[in-house]
């Protein structure tokens, strides 16, 4: 037992890379895993959402649709990110895996990386299961822009998971996180939850992604990046201290 | 070199001082028995050497570096208070992961290795929940020595563990020592540690009261080291 155990240290920026690269995918690999298993926040976002978009159809008059649809529909996965978010940091103070975790050699951001992968992927799957349904309960024809439509969602949900995330790490020892995550989380998404808003309605509506449009597109981008530089920067001290 | 420096260490919650001036050293190859009655502040102590929370002044240096650093924090084994399982996971699966954070050269392998040490080789696809509570404990004892760590921190060893996971973790502890690694294991069954501790650090209110080698009275008499420095009955 006393022989190295460890792999050579690496000392490339490369090969840092590429091992925080393999760090992020084990945490991301870890939580899809153990979500797979119990189903316990896909059952209950996807459970939530199609409620959601029933009620929604049953409220709104199918004529004013069109001017509703971009927010009707992100307001349906921001609730239902919520339900997702709220679990992420939650699953490691069972047994305490938070403190295994952060006493290990992981790095907090390879930790976080690696929960908010599986996080957008958990929150896609949710969104494969509601565009579609959307699309049937509202009569909107979600496919003439789909390849954009598909982009404003990806962008959309990866400012959602980060600031989601990151919010999840900094409540998960509040008694009442449940609460104080969809608090914090809804006025810091203002601004990306606008833009995609408004990019969604716009495409649902028949109008492409060009000219005025790119504007939301670009301040989409911008969120998603300057959010997850700031999470990434700050979970050590949001975890330690 | 000294295999732990604490120097000085303050720790406050809020306006509560939960450590006041703690320090002391450790030799690599001790095992270090940390005493004191509850509140006492042992596992804000321990926390703060496991790298989990910073102390609010003075430092703390394990094998002359950070506890934060990265190359630090691979020669740290934590058990806590909880198992840090994950019961939706396998007992493999559990010990892969760890494995693949702490960087080891074949993680399959050494989690093998280590159910099989544990007796839980023949659970080892079964999913943890489903495990009894000795098995959760001794897979909890197999993740903390899976990457052969230097220093080995325990946070109450043999609370809730059955007769087995005590052998058990009795054993890899005193082959540990053998090997010099250096063990710090806070706890309230005084007899079990003072008989396995080289040595013996006494918190008492957030302040050292003893530190120094194992002696021959503790073993005589484990109330004695309550009586002799806090000027009270064990308890």
């Amino acid at each position: 037992m006393s022989e190295s155990v460890f792999s050579a240290s690496s000392a490339s920026p490369r090969e840092t890379f590429f091992s925080f690269l393999r760090q992020v995918l084990t945490i991301a690999a870890k939580d899809l895993r153990a979500e797979w298993r119990t189903k316990e926040a896909l059952n209950a976002s996807i459970a939530f959402s199609l409620v959601m978009l029933v009620l929604f159809s049953f409220a709104v008059d199918p004529d004013a649709m069109p001017d509703f649809s971009g927010g009707l529909l992100w307001l349906v996965f921001s609730f239902a990110g919520a339900l997702v978010l709220n679990r992420s940091f939650a699953r490691e103070t069972q047994n305490d895996c938070l403190d295994a975790l952060v006493a290990s050699p992981l790095p907090p951001a390879a930790l976080f990386m690696g929960k908010a992968l599986a996080n957008f992927a958990i929150l896609l799957a949710v969104e494969c299961v509601c565009v579609p349904a959307f699309g049937l309960f509202f009569n909107i024809p979600v496919t003439t822009y789909l390849g954009s439509l598909v982009i404003v969602i990806l962008l959309g949900t990866w400012g959602l998971t980060v600031i989601g995330t990151m919010f999840s790490a900094l409540t998960v020892n509040l008694r009442l996180r449940e609460l104080m995550l969809p608090t914090l989380v809804y006025p810091v998404m203002i601004p990306a939850l606008m833009a995609a808003m408004e990019l969604t309605r716009d495409l649902l509506n028949g109008t492409p992604l060009a000219g005025d449009n790119l504007i939301w597109v670009r301040l989409l981008i911008a969120f998603d990046i300057i959010f997850t530089a700031l999470s990434v920067t700050l979970v050590d001290i949001v975890l330690v201290g | 070199m000294n295999a732990l420096e604490i120097d000085a260490v303050w720790k406050y919650f809020g306006d509560f001082p939960a450590l006041r001036d703690v320090g002391f050293k450790v030799q690599p190859g001790s095992i270090v028995a940390l005493l004191g009655r509850n509140g006492a502040g042992k596992t804000t102590l321990l926390r703060i050497l496991a790298g989990l929370a910073k102390p609010s002044k003075g430092s703390v240096k394990i094998y002359g570096s950070e506890v934060r650093d990265e190359p630090t924090r691979r020669r740290i084994g934590v058990l806590g208070h909880g198992i840090s399982l994950y019961d939706e996971l396998t007992a493999t699966e559990n010990l892969v992961l760890f494995g693949k954070l702490y960087g080891l050269d074949d993680p399959a392998k050494r989690a093998h290795q280590w159910l099989e040490r544990t007796g839980l080789e023949r659970v080892r696809d079964g999913l943890v929940r489903e495990f009894s509570r000795g098995m959760r404990q001794r897979l909890a004892v197999a993740r903390t020595f899976l990457h052969d760590p230097e220093v080995l921190l325990f946070d109450e060893p043999f609370t809730s563990l059955d007769d087995r996971a005590i052998a058990v973790l009795h054993s890899l502890i005193t082959d540990a020592q053998q090997r010099g690694r250096t063990v710090i294991m806070s706890t309230h069954q005084i007899r079990e540690a003072i008989e396995l501790a080289t040595h013996v650090a006494l918190i008492r209110k957030g302040q050292l009261a003893y530190a120094g080698e194992r002696r021959q009275e503790m073993l005589d008499d484990p109330a004695w080291l309550y009586r002799t420095f806090e000027g009270e009955g064990a308890s």
